[in-house]
């Protein structure tokens, strides 16, 4: 559904590989996330945390929200804000996260 | 919040009712909205406005359930009490003393609220870990929330379902009136109507002067920050910190009296999200996605104003801080009182004429 523009495939740098869903894409090292996903054809990319509906990214500039991956291990992140890394693990947004568990409270350094 | 819950109201009750709007870029007091229905800090000074608020409060369960029922749109309303979390010895003895003076002023009427222990809020959400910090907090069962995004649309929505009508970008700029019939004079023409009701916020008090009706409001910012969506951990309002139906928690009481300056600043902020992180210490994981500033209406002593106008009969004023408290209320009593002239009870305590003491 999207291909890559002409400029970009000249960008510098070598190629580097994420997983998106354990499904490797080769990508340049000046991909944002959302970008090096939605060129794999994903289908959908979230679900959103009220009514599950699948979402893709969209604006792509950091303002919408509805590309939020879990990358690494970090889930809600805003793939278009990303940049890829080698080795990078992506995976779909399923509704909302769980709130982490013990956190440090503040003032008592 | 004012204007469209009475002319939903109206509307509702078969009065044919226009409802002119301003444009997107006005200074729109609804956008710092909380969406607390609160009765705890209301009335100070003015029992009438406590007991009108939790009256209002009471209101509020079937107001909702109307609304969904003519709109299909689900407004999240929440009615399981609300919580002001106090931080330090401090704190808890300052809300002790205005909780002695509220349940003096409120007499035999009573005033629902009490402090809690550490434990006793620990106990209500088991959820999420209470911060070391918080040393207790008042309790009132009548407090609750809503989705006011929601609300609003749905209150635009049912307006107009009962035949409504609706203008936006319409600015009233002056106010004519001869031979019993009120003039809307905006850019997009001339309105006419024999009764007019000026809920126009900051707008208002231009306005109010032209019917012969002093409304002194004044600007005070308050600035709010929303998180990321996550799982729902916080099954109840509390005045600083609340969890939306969507799952983004919304922090901010600030208090700034610098005028019409709707930004933000980086003290404030610094200050709203560190109170809310020594609450709820797991809160510093939790992304913040946006903030934002916005100006409330407040009348001198943050009570509401009602007022017909004597020298104008059939120009009315409503205005207060409480847009989404005293929804009910406005679209059952308040639009009833501007439809038939049956006033409740007691209603000329929110007169403005409080305001001007008489030397003698």
């Amino acid at each position: 559904m999207f291909r890559r523009h002409d400029k970009s495939s000249q960008a510098k740098g070598d190629n580097v590989t994420i997983y998106f869903e354990d499904v490797p894409i080769i990508c340049k090292p000046t991909d944002s996330v959302a970008a090096a996903v939605l060129l794999s054809d994903p289908g959908y990319t979230r679900r959103t945390p009220v009514t599950k509906a699948p979402r893709a990214p969209y604006c792509m500039m950091g303002t919408c929200f509805e590309c939020l991956m879990d990358i690494n291990g970090v889930e809600n992140q805003q793939a278009c804000m990303v940049p890829v890394r080698d080795g990078m693990k992506v995976r779909r947004q399923n509704g909302v996260p769980i709130l982490p568990g013990d956190s440090k409270e503040p003032g008592n350094d | 919040m004012f204007g469209a819950a009475i002319a939903y109201g109206l509307s509702r009750a078969g009065v044919d009712t226009l409802m002119l709007d301003g444009h997107d870029n006005n200074l729109r007091a609804a956008r710092g909205n909380f969406g607390l229905v609160w009765v705890q800090s209301k009335g100070k000074g003015l029992q009438r406005y406590a007991d009108w608020s939790r009256e209002s409060a009471c209101l509020w369960s079937g107001f909702a359930e109307e609304l969904t029922d003519i709109t299909g749109v689900s407004i999240a309303h929440r009615n399981d009490g609300g919580m002001m979390l106090l931080l330090g010895d401090e704190e808890v003895e300052k809300r002790k003393l205005e909780i002695a003076e509220m349940s003096k002023q409120s007499g035999a009427t009573g005033y629902d609220c009490e402090i809690i222990t550490h434990a006793d809020i620990q106990a209500y959400f088991p959820d999420i870990k209470l911060g070391k910090a918080v040393t207790g907090a008042s309790f009132c069962p009548h407090d609750g929330d809503v989705n006011p995004l929601k609300l609003l649309r749905a209150m635009h929505s049912g307006f107009v379902n009962s035949g409504g009508r609706y203008k936006s970008r319409c600015t009233v700029n002056t106010i004519d009136h001869a031979n019993g019939v009120f003039t809307a004079n905006t850019q997009e023409g001339q309105f006419l109507a024999p009764k007019i009701v000026l809920a126009a916020g900051h707008g208002i008090s231009q306005l109010a002067e032209s019917v012969g009706i002093d409304a002194p409001i004044r600007p005070q910012r308050g600035q709010v920050l929303i998180t990321e969506r996550i799982q729902q951990v916080l099954p109840m309002p509390l005045n600083s910190v609340r969890q939306t139906d969507e799952g983004g928690f919304q922090f901010g009481n600030s208090e700034e009296d610098i005028g019409f300056d709707d930004g933000t600043s980086l003290d404030v902020v610094q200050n709203i999200a560190l109170r809310a992180v020594q609450s709820f210490p797991q809160l510093s994981t939790v992304r913040l996605v946006r903030n934002w500033g916005c100006v409330r209406v407040l009348t001198p002593d943050k009570c509401a104003i009602y007022e017909e106008s004597i020298s104008h009969p059939g120009a009315y004023v409503a205005t207060s801080h409480s847009g989404v408290t005293l929804a009910a209320i406005n679209a059952r009593l308040v639009s009833k009182w501007i439809a038939t002239g049956e006033q409740p009870t007691d209603f000329n305590h929110f007169s403005a004429s409080r305001f001007h003491v008489q030397a003698t």
